[in-house]
Parts: C-alpha cells; structure tokens; sequence
C-alpha cells in the first residue's frame, strides 16, 4: 500500500532516535578533540628525521646527500651542508645538515624522502594537528621540530622501525666485522715477520708463539662474524619476548615499550 | 486561578493598555500584540533549530551539537552571532534593490500569517471574518518574495531553484487549499476563532477535532503532505537541494539576509503548523475534557512544537524527490484524493447522525486511497530503451 515504506522508514528513524540514546556503540561519530581514535600503523602525514640515543643533534642519521630535497615533488625541503663532519651510527666521519627545512604548508605527503632515503634518515610521522597560528614561520619546520627519536618512530610504526633497526644491525655489524678482519690482517701481517724471527727458538711461553694461530683464525672468522651478527640481527628482531620476561614484575612499563628500547640498544651507537 | 492563567497575557495586554487615555487604548493593544508575535515566533524558531539540529543527529546517530552552553542549548544564539556578523556580500550584476527586498517581504511575510493565528482563548491579534482567506493570502506572497531572490541574483543556481520553487508551491498551493476548504464547508466559516470554537465541544471527555473523523483524518493527511511541500522541506526540499543547486534560491545571499531566509523559512513552517493545528488539531482545546485546566495557549503551542517534531522526522527519513515525482503526486494523486474528500464531507453532512456515515466514509477514502495507490503511483517498468534512428 501507498506510504507503508515511508512508515518503515519512520519507525527506523525513530529506532536510532531512542536507540542513541541508550547504547553508545550505536553513535557513529568520535568527540574529536577529547576522544581519538587511534591513528593506523600505515598512517603518513608528514615526514620527520630519525636520531639514534638521545642527543638529537649527535644522533641525526641524516648525512645531508640532499637525494630527497632533489626527489621532492613539490620542492619543499630546503637542506645546507655542513663544513665539519660527525660520526655516523657505525662511526665513520660524514658530514651533517646544517640547515634542514620542510614548508608543512607545501608538503604533499607523498613519501617519496622516505623512499629515497638510503640512509633510513628521514620517516613519516602520523601527527596530524599542524595546524599554527604563524603562517609564515610557524609553518616552516627546521631540523630541531623535524628531529624524532628512534623510540617515537617505533611508538608509531613498530613493525617498520624494527626492520630499519635489523637492517642497520646488520650493516653495522657486517662494516664492523670487515674492520675487525682488516685489523687482524694487518696484525698478522705485523706478526708474520715477528714469527718468522721467533719461530727457531720454539719457546712456548712467548706471547709471539700464538700470532699464527690468530692469523688461522682470523682468516677464518669473518664467516662467522657475519653469522654471529645475523643472529644477533634476529634476536633484536625478537626482542620484546626476552627482555620483558624478566623486569616484566620490577617495571611497569607495558612490554610494548620494552621493543624499541631493546631496538634501540642494538644499534644506539 | 486557572481562569487567570489561562487569560494571563490578555489580562497583562488590558493591565498595560489601562495606563493609557482612552482614545491610545485600541492603538497600543495592537501594538502589544505585535510586539508579543513578534518576541514568542522567534523564540518559538530558536528552540525548533535546536531541536532539529539535535533531534536529527540522533536519528542519524551522532550526537549533535554539544558544545555551546549545557548540552549545546546556546546553539541557536551562536548561530544568530555567527550570521549577524558575517559580511553581506551582494554580486555585482544583482538587482540590488530587489535582492534587498526579497528577505524582507519574506519575513514580514511569514509574520502577517501570525496576526491571525488564535493562539489561545481570546488570545488573536486580528479576529477577522475571512481569516482564512487572509491567511492563504499572506502564504501565497512568499512565492513572490522566493522569486524575487532568484531573479534578482542573477545567479543560474538561484534561478533554477526560483523556478522550481514557484513550481512546487503554486503545485501544492491547491491541495492545501482544497483540503481546507473541507473545514470551511463544515463550520460554514472562514473564520479561524470560529473554527477553533466549533472544535471545542467534548463527547465522553473526548474533543470533536476534525482529525478525528474519516474526512478530518483523510484532509490532514493531505493538509501535511501540502505543507511540508509549501515551506519546502525535506523531503521537498527541491527548490533548495544543496546537492544538485548549491542553495537553490538563497545561494548568493550571506550574513544577515540568510539569517532572514532561514528565519522566513522556519516561520513559515510554525505559521503553516498553527493553521494545521487550527483547522485539525483544535486549535487551542485540550485533547481531553479533565485537562481543561491547563491553560489554553500551552495547548496550542504544544501542538505546533509537535508538528514541528513530526516535520523534522520526516526529514530525517525520506530522501528528497525528483522533480517529475514531485509534480506527479501533486497533480495525480494528492489533488483528486482532495478533491474526493470534499466529496465524503458533502456526504457525511447529509448523512445525517448515526454510525453508518463513519462506515460509508471511511470505506469510500480508504478503498479510493489504495486503489490510487496501486494504479497512479505504481513504479513504471520500462523496458529496455529502443532507438528509432541511431541503429
């Protein structure tokens, strides 16, 4: 019969009349400001830098190659050079950002810096409220704003955070046991002559008498350096398990936090 | 004591009028009058913009706004600030004057309705013989004033919603007359103080409001239909349909001038709601007899706020028609089943007492309402579309 669909309708709006009052799942709507709803892991606003330990300007990864200001679309990022130099995470001199700007205003969100990072310098953060009263200056961030702890990226994205970390890890450990196999080298090289003197008078006792045998075994440890390492790689991957099993009682830190703090540990230097 | 609170405002009006020499006594009652239409509308408008902003967000399960005074109840006075302080923008090529103009004789408009409202016993500004007439009058002016906002404007958008404004109302114009005109042949008066006096009558305690017979019932109906199209509403509300002509007529109206449209329109909606309560609901009498004591203009006041609630649920639910559909139902449905109805009526006038006209009346509207339905407003099934030319 005619109208029999709108008293349907009707009664369905009546329905979610009474019914928002009494069960609060039924409300679609967040109260912004006060209630949030969580941001999603995959969430990018707008890009910041990543430092190691807590010394921001120490800890910056970034080594100013300048790739993203390049690879920006919208030309937004704005970096100067250093004239000195600092050491990076695995210790070698590089030269740092003097300067580092990026205009919120212009910023597309689009991730490319990140992408183009070879040096997992520069992430993207999920704040979103940038909103300023200063449309000039309070627009533009510079590298003190833009610089975010290693921890804070992985508060907002873990699973991301604890892969760079691995991965630097490794390199950190590879580069590591490249030096060590460099500087056993040259020991052997320095020890070859002392053995060769040593070697007629076959005392036992002298510290000499083992230079050979370093020397073997030097040869053969970069092979298990790097598999040390690798595993070492996978226990930061599988952090969260072992360290929060012990203080969990002590600490009343929830055993999320204990992740990036175990990540961080890795590679903090 | 319930005779004085029943006649406060009048006895307040006589009170104030005493202290003037007698020749200023007639003059300033009638200003009085004025001066309270004009403080109760008004408020009357800010309390239902209230109620639909938070009535329709709990429909559509938000919450609504909260955030202004306890509960967001100052949110109407916000909003007042908010447009009254904006800046009145006018485009270059607009009729100036008109454009000016068309706001005003929209409000002044939808207030002259007023005068002849009866809001409670002896409470009416202008008790005049053809009230109704006045009325309808007065109604029919804010086409006028619409089509003056959209020509003046020299804004397509604006026009086109003039259009299909002027369209709509001179449409359901007639239905809304027509199932009026039932009332008028059973009082046998225009008047609306004597509509109201007729309805005034208790059997067993319950009142003889014409809603409660089949003919009453059946005119409502199409008294509702005609006016939730006239104050275009929702689901109407073509002539405004933000999402096809951005604001229809008013689009290029801002600051104070839209505060007058929205005001315009939300007075028109309470003015069209008192009528319907006049005419159906009776007017300012108690629904039951044992509640006469409750003074008369909280009835009639409660009545036209509970219009107003069924209006805005009505907006809440339906979806907005188009523009074939619109003309459709007013011209093949609603306006033979007014047409009907004034058949019944002439009917049940002659049939007497008795309670065969109820089965007569009631058999002939609802076997004609459902065959209507059936025939005129099916669905059209179209088959698949043939082209004579472009094979």
């Amino acid at each position: 019969m005619l109208g029999e669909g709108i008293l349907k309708g009707l009664a369905e709006t009546a329905k979610n009349f009474a019914g928002s009052f009494v069960s609060e799942d039924r409300l679609t709507t967040v109260e912004y400001p006060e209630q949030r709803i969580p941001t999603a892991e995959a969430a990018r606003v707008f890009p910041f830098l990543v430092y190691d330990g807590t010394d921001w300007e120490k800890g910056l990864r970034c080594v100013a190659c300048q790739i993203c200001e390049k690879e920006c679309p919208p030309k937004c990022i704005y970096i100067e050079k250093s004239k000195d130099k600092k050491p990076d995470y695995v210790g070698k001199m590089q030269i740092y950002p003097a300067r580092f700007d990026i205009d919120v205003s212009v910023c597309m969100s689009c991730q490319i810096c990140v992408e183009v990072c070879p040096f997992e310098a520069i992430k993207m953060d999920t704040e979103f409220e940038l909103s300023t009263s200063d449309r000039f200056g309070g627009l533009l961030f510079d590298r003190e704003q833009l610089a975010k702890s290693n921890e804070h990226y992985h508060k907002i994205h873990p699973t991301e955070a604890s892969e760079v970390d691995a991965r630097l890890a490794e390199e950190k450990a590879k580069v590591e046991a490249k030096a060590k196999a460099a500087a056993a080298a040259a020991a052997a090289k320095a020890a070859a002559p002392a053995a060769s003197v040593t070697a007629p008078v076959k005392s036992e006792s002298t510290p000499a008498a083992g230079a050979p045998k370093a020397a073997e075994a030097a040869a053969a440890k970069p092979m298990a350096q790097t598999t040390t390492a690798a595993k070492a790689a996978d226990a930061a991957l599988n952090a969260p398990a072992a360290p929060s099993g012990k203080p969990a009682p002590a600490s009343t830190e929830p055993p999320k936090t204990a992740a990036p703090d175990a990540g961080s540990k890795t590679s903090g230097e | 004591m319930t005779e004085k609170a029943d006649q406060l405002f009048v006895l307040l009006k006589d009170w104030l009028v005493s202290f003037l020499p007698g020749n200023w006594q007639g003059v300033a009652g009638v200003i009085l009058g004025v001066i309270g239409i004009a403080a109760i509308y008004p408020t009357l408008f800010a309390l239902a913009v209230l109620m639909e902003r938070k009535g329709l967000g709990r429909m559509q399960n938000r919450i609504g706004p909260n955030r202004v005074g306890p509960f967001g109840v100052l949110q109407p006075i916000a909003d007042a600030i908010k447009s009254l302080t904006k800046e009145d923008v006018v485009p270059v090529n607009a009729d100036k004057t008109v454009h000016f103009l068309a706001p005003v004789v929209l409000v002044v408009v939808a207030f002259m309705g007023f005068a002849v409202l009866p809001a409670g016993r002896n409470m009416v500004l202008v008790d005049m013989d053809a009230s109704l007439l006045f009325y309808f009058a007065m109604g029919a002016s804010t086409e006028v004033s619409i089509f003056m906002a959209g020509w003046s404007s020299r804004n397509k958008y604006s026009l086109l919603g003039a259009m299909r404004a002027v369209a709509q109302m001179i449409s359901y114009e007639v239905p809304l007359l027509l199932s009026s005109v039932v009332i008028v042949m059973m009082t046998g008066s225009l008047s609306l103080v004597k509509i109201v006096e007729v309805q005034h009558h208790y059997t067993w305690g319950f009142p003889h409001w014409y809603i409660l017979t089949p003919w009453g019932l059946a005119a409502f109906v199409m008294y509702a239909i005609a006016a939730t199209a006239e104050t275009n509403r929702s689901p109407f509300d073509l002539p405004e349909g933000e999402s096809e002509l951005v604001a229809g007529y008013f689009t290029e109206y801002s600051g104070f001038k839209f505060a007058l449209f929205f005001l315009g329109e939300y007075l028109g909606m309470l003015s069209i709601s008192g009528l319907g309560t006049t005419l159906f609901l009776g007017g300012w009498s108690a629904p039951f007899s044992f509640l006469e004591w409750v003074p008369s203009w909280i009835w009639f006041f409660s009545k036209v706020m509970l219009s107003i609630t069924v209006l805005i649920w009505v907006r809440g639910t339906l979806p907005r028609l188009r523009q074939d559909q619109l003309m459709n139902f007013a011209w093949k449905f609603v306006l033979p089943m007014t047409l009907l109805n004034l058949g019944v009526a002439a009917l049940w006038r002659f049939m007497g007492e008795g309670w065969l006209r109820w089965i007569v009346c009631s058999a002939i509207l609802i076997v004609v309402y459902v065959v209507a339905g059936r025939t005129e407003m099916r669905r059209k099934h179209f088959g698949p579309r043939s082209y004579r030319y472009a094979e």
